[in-house]
């Protein structure tokens, strides 16, 4: 906040007090309303989202049945737990700066980013899983065969863009006989379940980075001693940035990844 | 005595203003100060508003003659596609409110800025981003898809740069929802303890409603262009149907946005009319609460009639009869509203200066605009005029007829008080008439050609038609001289008008009670004793400063 020094007053001007506000207080509640409305138009924004998976699941349920079986379950648990434990640490970092304890708003606010960048990490990992299996948003979709042995579907003999399988399934078992295979077939429009997986983790790790750089300003303000009990909105509002984005996550991972 | 000011006599030129206050480019693109952001925000939505306004004028060249005039069929798609995205996101959604808005509303809560002053700044510079990247799809491949970019055209065949130009506006969404962000915080926040919800001008109510929609719709608006990104880049399959898509979903998301959006549009002309009113009749507004309420009430109701621009779409016959009867009703706060402004200039002392007379062009305007909404809201006579020129006949009278001549009774109005000197009356007259001629020659006939068929975006025509399109065009070009010579009149004031008093007009407004132009504070204090906004008795005429004042307070 800029600092102001105007006659009028009959002392220095509080640092990082406006000066169109009456006092800290003042500026606290302004914010408090301005962080708020931001989130409101942020749900609206995951809306269109929100919307596109209901409807696009509400008409072929099946697709997403068959999709959600390429997630791992266990990463998509482990980010959740991350991310809840980066709202807790979020959280406490505003009750750290209420308190004045300037040490401890450093390390709520490092361990929050540390957290995200966990988060950033696992979704790297999972990402770059899905690129290598060739499971694409839209046009690129092209599942490899190994993709699909491990979700347990056929592998098709022409791939999805037209290509010959290069390893076709193997259709003896021991003993020489052949075996019908009765795995399910890959869904022709499977690219639907990754296009909506895609745009919504992705428009969600674009929050979670936006998140992070907005984190690690904030620490070197903390650090550098802006914060105390009278001027903390930037940790609060923050923070309540951060519950959204957690939010957000609470219900992708079950939409995405759970679906039975 | 609740301010401090320097009088209001004197040369604008001298006394410290927050004109002079510092200098220097730098001072004016990193100013925190709401009123430079304003004067830059006017700069360049007037600039967007002429480039539009360009290829109006070309397309219109075009339609002289059935057939090639000065362009073959490819390159008139693009006129009509760039008249409309460049007049709609560059020019007409921020205009009023960035504007005129950042530099009236904190002076007139007589506060010193507002609630989010680097908010501000960011959103002038991404409204400037998003300029930026329509601009440059403009010069590497011009969009064709209609400024409503339907699917699947614009997701999968156009050949043009929609992404660039889609992403501009997409940037340009962000810079509407931080001013309705600001706004909404600082009249909530900001206000003087005696301005209670009720005692403010009826501007900032038009203001806070704009303000509503534009941070609960826009984001909608953003991710359905993000949408249309992810599909044309990567073809996700959300809107094209060989991808297993719905090209009537992108209509319903778009939509969502897109009608608020015009009300956002229309709002803020609105607030603006309630002021010019009361000032130019001498009289308090009439049914200030029905005002007020109804500016809430069609910010609420304008969310939920989406549906009217797709009855013709394949929606089932029960939707498009709930959307057409909701539509009806989002037409009675705008009808209240006219009749209270009626009121108000009735048995008023009526001012014919140029802001009034482009009030009073708007409110006669913007009610044939609005009568004919209800044509289109009619879903058995939609049908027959869906998609002709009756529908471009009905947005150009509310969106020109309304919005433009609210905003040129804006500019006119709050002039004096942003550059501290009179503009020329009696050019000022003329650009009235020039536009308000110009603009009827050029949009009347658009409502019978419509009638009688002419379908919109057409490059080909029936002979038959050719005389309306004839009249009409020479009427943009009128319409398009009216316009220059209102921002010539202004341009001109701004540099080398006559000094103006600090309240020329003789209005209640806090903005009107300091001096012209502002302070860099605005006030020094917030202003503790109460005022009247639309009372106009106690102002005292001082023929020396050809301004009004009111006994007891410094200005």
């Amino acid at each position: 906040m800029s600092t102001a020094a105007h006659g009028g007053h009959d002392d220095h001007h509080a640092p990082f007090l406006a000066h169109h506000f009456e006092d800290h207080g003042h500026q606290f509640d302004s914010g408090k309303l301005g962080i708020w409305a931001f989130l409101g138009q942020e749900l609206l924004f995951f809306s269109g989202l929100f919307c596109a998976y209901v409807i696009y699941r509400g008409n072929h349920p099946e697709i997403f049945l068959q999709g959600s079986h390429f997630l791992d379950v266990k990463w998509g648990a482990v980010n959740t737990c991350v991310l809840i434990f980066s709202s807790l640490t979020a959280a406490w970092s505003v009750r750290c700066a209420q308190l004045n304890n300037q040490k401890g708003l450093i390390l709520t606010i490092a361990l929050t980013i540390a957290c995200a960048f966990g988060f950033m990490g696992i979704k790297y990992v999972e990402y770059s899983h899905k690129i290598h299996d060739g499971l694409l948003p839209g046009k690129y979709f092209n599942p490899s065969a190994q993709a699909l042995e491990k979700a347990g579907l056929k592998v098709p003999a022409v791939n999805i863009d037209g290509s010959i399988v290069a390893e076709p399934a193997p259709a003896a078992s021991e003993g020489g006989e052949v075996v019908q295979d009765t795995r399910e077939p890959v869904n022709r429009r499977l690219h639907i379940f990754f296009s909506v997986y895609f745009m919504m983790t992705g428009l969600h790790g674009i929050h979670v980075v936006a998140g992070i750089l907005v984190y690690l300003w904030l620490l070197k303000r903390a650090i550098r001693g802006d914060f105390n009990s009278d001027y903390y909105g930037p940790i609060d509002f923050t923070a309540l940035y951060w519950h959204l984005v957690d939010l957000v996550w609470i219900y992708l991972f079950p939409m995405l990844y759970l679906i039975h | 005595m609740s301010t401090l000011a320097t009088p209001s006599s004197g040369d604008a030129g001298h006394q410290e203003n927050y004109l002079n206050h510092s200098s220097g480019i730098m001072n004016w693109l990193i100013t925190l100060d709401h009123k430079r952001i304003g004067v830059m925000y006017t700069i360049g939505t007037s600039l967007a508003l002429l480039l539009g306004g360009v290829f109006a004028l070309a397309l219109r060249t075009e339609l002289l003659t059935p057939g090639k005039t000065i362009m073959d069929h490819d390159t008139y798609n693009q006129m009509f596609t760039l008249h409309g995205a460049v007049m709609v996101f560059l020019f007409i959604i921020p205009s009023i409110p960035a504007a005129l808005g950042n530099f009236v509303l904190p002076i007139m809560l007589g506060q010193k800025d507002v609630a989010f002053p680097r908010l501000n700044l960011a959103s002038f510079y991404i409204w400037v981003a998003g300029a930026a990247f329509m601009l440059y799809s403009l010069f590497v491949s011009p969009i064709d898809t209609g400024w409503t970019f339907y699917t699947p055209y614009s997701s999968g065949h156009s050949q043009t740069a929609v992404i660039s130009a889609v992403t501009g506006v997409f940037i340009l969404g962000f810079s509407s929802i931080f001013t309705g962000l600001n706004f909404i915080v600082t009249i909530q926040k900001m206000r003087p303890a005696w301005m209670t919800w009720f005692k403010m001008p009826l501007f900032l109510w038009g203001l806070y409603a704009t303000s509503l929609i534009q941070v609960l719709a826009t984001p909608v608006l953003a991710i359905t262009l993000l949408l249309l990104i992810c599909e044309r880049a990567f073809g996700v399959g959300i809107f094209d149907p060989t991808l297993g898509g719905d090209p009537v979903l992108f209509q319903h998301f778009f939509w969502f946005y897109s009608h608020p959006a015009v009300y956002i549009m229309v709002l803020p002309a609105m607030g603006v009319i309630s002021e010019v009113v009361s000032v130019f009749s001498r009289k308090h507004i009439f049914g200030y609460k029905f005002i007020a309420f109804s500016s809430i009430a069609i910010a609420l109701l304008g969310f939920l009639v989406w549906g009217h621009h797709m009855f013709t779409s394949g929606q089932s016959a029960m939707a498009s009869v709930i959307f057409s009867a909701i539509t009806f009703t989002v037409g009675i706060p705008s009808a209240i509203k006219v009749f209270n402004w009626l009121a108000t200039m009735y048995k008023g002392s009526i001012r014919l200066d140029t802001p009034m007379l482009y009030a009073m062009s708007f409110i006669f305007l913007f009610t044939v605009g609005g009568l004919t909404g209800l044509f289109l809201g009619s879903l058995s006579v939609d049908l027959h005029l869906h998609d002709t020129y009756f529908v471009v006949a009905h947005f150009h009278y509310v969106m020109v007829g309304g919005t433009i001549n609210a905003l040129f009774a804006a500019l006119f109005f709050w002039w004096p008080k942003m550059f501290g000197r009179m503009y020329n009356e009696a050019m000022g007259r003329v650009s009235a008439l020039l536009v308000f001629l110009g603009f009827n020659l050029t949009f009347f006939p658009q409502f019978i050609m419509g009638a009688r068929g002419m379908p919109r975006r057409y490059y080909n025509y029936l002979p038959e038609f050719q005389s309306f399109h004839v009249a009409s065009t020479i009427g943009s070009y009128v319409l398009g001289i009216g316009i220059v010579v209102a921002f010539g009149v202004l341009t001109h004031a701004a540099f080398r008008g006559k000094i103006a008093p600090a309240n020329p007009w003789g209005a209640k407004t806090l903005e009107w009670l300091t001096q012209s132009p502002p302070t860099f504070h605005n006030y020094e204090e917030v202003p503790e004793e109460a005022v009247e906004a639309y009372d106009f008795d106690d102002l005292e005429y001082d023929p020396q400063t050809d301004g009004y004042t009111v006994p007891g307070r410094a200005i």
